[in-house]
């Protein structure tokens, strides 16, 4: 029952780049934990990492999941969705020239996500009413920050027990984020979601996270509860607009 | 003062769909105008409309005193009209420069050294320039969105469309795509900026309009509107 996500001293980039020095970070059942830093510092390296969308150079990234420890940097990405792990990617990364409805059910390919299909489109529906609204309607057509709905929504459709969310509320008018935040929140009350969760939004964020990690050039350079991060100078600085 | 842009009862239909109905606003020489709504409600359909992406099926769009809503959007970039776009849309194999380039040279019609010197002119504004020599596609979110407001400047436009050029950036980010915006501002350039984040908003508008289901629900103030109740209904969520 238990899942654990373990990223140990890992190093990677791209080319010469190199991305991320030595990052370590675990998290837990149920746990929700928000990766901050501004853009270009490596969150999103690290959660490719993790979805084996880039191999780190060195270091390890495991999850244990249903009573067996996975070696992630092994497995190839379909795998690892496989095993219930899923991903929003910044910038939404739709399908197009496909439905809403086709998106949301490409979402469900895992075999393990296609037995639930009905639960989780409900969900998603009642989630975000406009994507029911829109179900037959192309991806593409729709607005940005419906798009980003459904990029969300796609993510819920594979029935995860660990969501990486990349940048969840970019392009969302305010009443969207906070209830998108509140979604996601809904899901770890619900489902018991395990969430890493890269934000700009320093307060949303910090509404549902347990803990949180601050990535600055590629090091972890703070992590502590959600305390410890509202007083810490550099989330004043960065995102408080205070520093 | 005659407006510099004038957006007269302009529709616009997707299918069955309205994603306009008869909006109308004026934009006076050297605004800062901001557009806000919920997601869906048309803003960047009717920026679309006046840069030429798409064509609106009634109404009419002046610019300078011309109408333009059946021009090219090329033609209209050449008038004066220029925009970023909400996911930036580099020439991905280009380098950062070549990227300016190229409305210095079709747009402004500057010849090579000109257009040289320009392009490294406003890459040294938006504190691009060590990245000059880059390949676009090795940019930094936060770079591409510099690069895409720098192109659109690269064109000398009049009036600046700024389409969520701060989506995704952190505090200290949206402080400095700001204080670009504001210099632009400041050297004579009207500038429209469709941004979700709200102090952005509220520090940069002269005047705000809020878009709902494709109608104009509120224009006023920053401070007027988001005290008003409709806004705080249909985008706030207050």
């Amino acid at each position: 029952m238990a899942l654990e996500l373990s990223v140990k001293g890992i190093e990677a980039g791209y080319a010469a780049v190199r991305a991320l020095h030595g990052v370590s970070l675990d998290i837990g059942q149920g746990e929700t934990v928000a990766l901050l830093g501004t853009n270009g510092n490596g969150k999103s390296t690290l959660m490719k990492c993790v979805m084996g969308m880039v191999r780190p150079t060195k270091g390890s990234v495991t999850l244990a999941i249903d009573g067996k420890t996975h070696d992630l940097t092994r497995l190839s990405t379909e795998e690892i969705v496989n095993l219930g792990v899923a991903m929003v990617p910044e910038g939404r990364r739709l399908f197009p020239k496909l439905t809403v409805e086709e998106n949301l059910l490409l979402g469900a390919f895992r075999p393990l996500a296609r037995t639930e299909i009905s639960r989780n489109l409900a969900f998603c529906f009642e989630a975000f009413p406009v994507l029911a609204e829109r179900r037959r309607q192309l991806a593409g057509s729709m607005s940005g920050g419906q798009q980003q709905m459904l990029a969300i929504a796609r993510a819920l459709m594979s029935a995860p027990k660990l969501l990486l969310v990349d940048e969840p509320s970019v392009g969302l008018a305010p009443i969207l984020v906070s209830h998108t935040i509140t979604k996601i929140k809904e899901l770890k009350d619900q489902y018991g979601l395990t969430v890493l969760m890269a934000e700009q939004n320093f307060h949303q964020a910090i509404r549902i996270a347990d803990r949180g990690y601050i990535i600055v050039h590629g090091e972890i350079v703070f992590e502590g509860d959600v305390k410890a991060l509202e007083q810490n100078e550099l989330v004043r600085s960065y995102y408080l607009g205070t520093g | 003062m005659a407006a510099l842009l004038e957006v007269k009862n302009v529709s616009k239909h997707f299918g069955g769909f309205t994603a306009l109905s008869a909006v109308s606003l004026e934009i006076a020489p050297g605004e800062r105008f901001g557009l806000i709504g919920p997601n869906g409600s048309g803003k960047t359909t009717l920026i679309n409309c006046v840069s030429g992406a798409l064509r609106n099926e009634s109404g009419s769009i002046v610019f300078d005193g011309e109408e333009v809503s059946r021009l090219a959007a090329y033609q209209r970039t050449r008038r004066g009209i220029a925009r970023s776009f909400q996911v930036p849309r580099p020439f991905h194999s280009m380098t950062v420069l070549e990227n300016l380039l190229v409305p210095s040279a079709y747009v402004a019609h500057l010849k090579d050294h000109e257009a040289r010197d320009q392009a490294m002119e406003i890459l040294k504004r938006m504190g691009l320039a060590q990245k000059a020599g880059a390949q676009a596609n090795q940019l930094s979110q936060v770079e591409l969105r510099k690069l895409e407001l720098a192109r659109a400047m690269a064109a000398r436009p009049r009036l600046l469309i700024s389409d969520e050029a701060m989506a995704g950036l952190s505090g200290g980010e949206v402080d400095e795509v700001l204080a670009i915006l504001f210099k632009l501002n400041d050297q004579g350039i009207t500038i429209i900026m469709i941004e979700h984040i709200m102090q952005a908003v509220m520090r940069f508008s002269q005047r705000v309009v809020c878009l709902d289901a494709g109608k104009i629900i509120c224009e006023g103030t920053p401070a007027s509107i988001v005290q008003n109740p409709d806004v705080q209904k249909a985008y706030l969520g207050a």
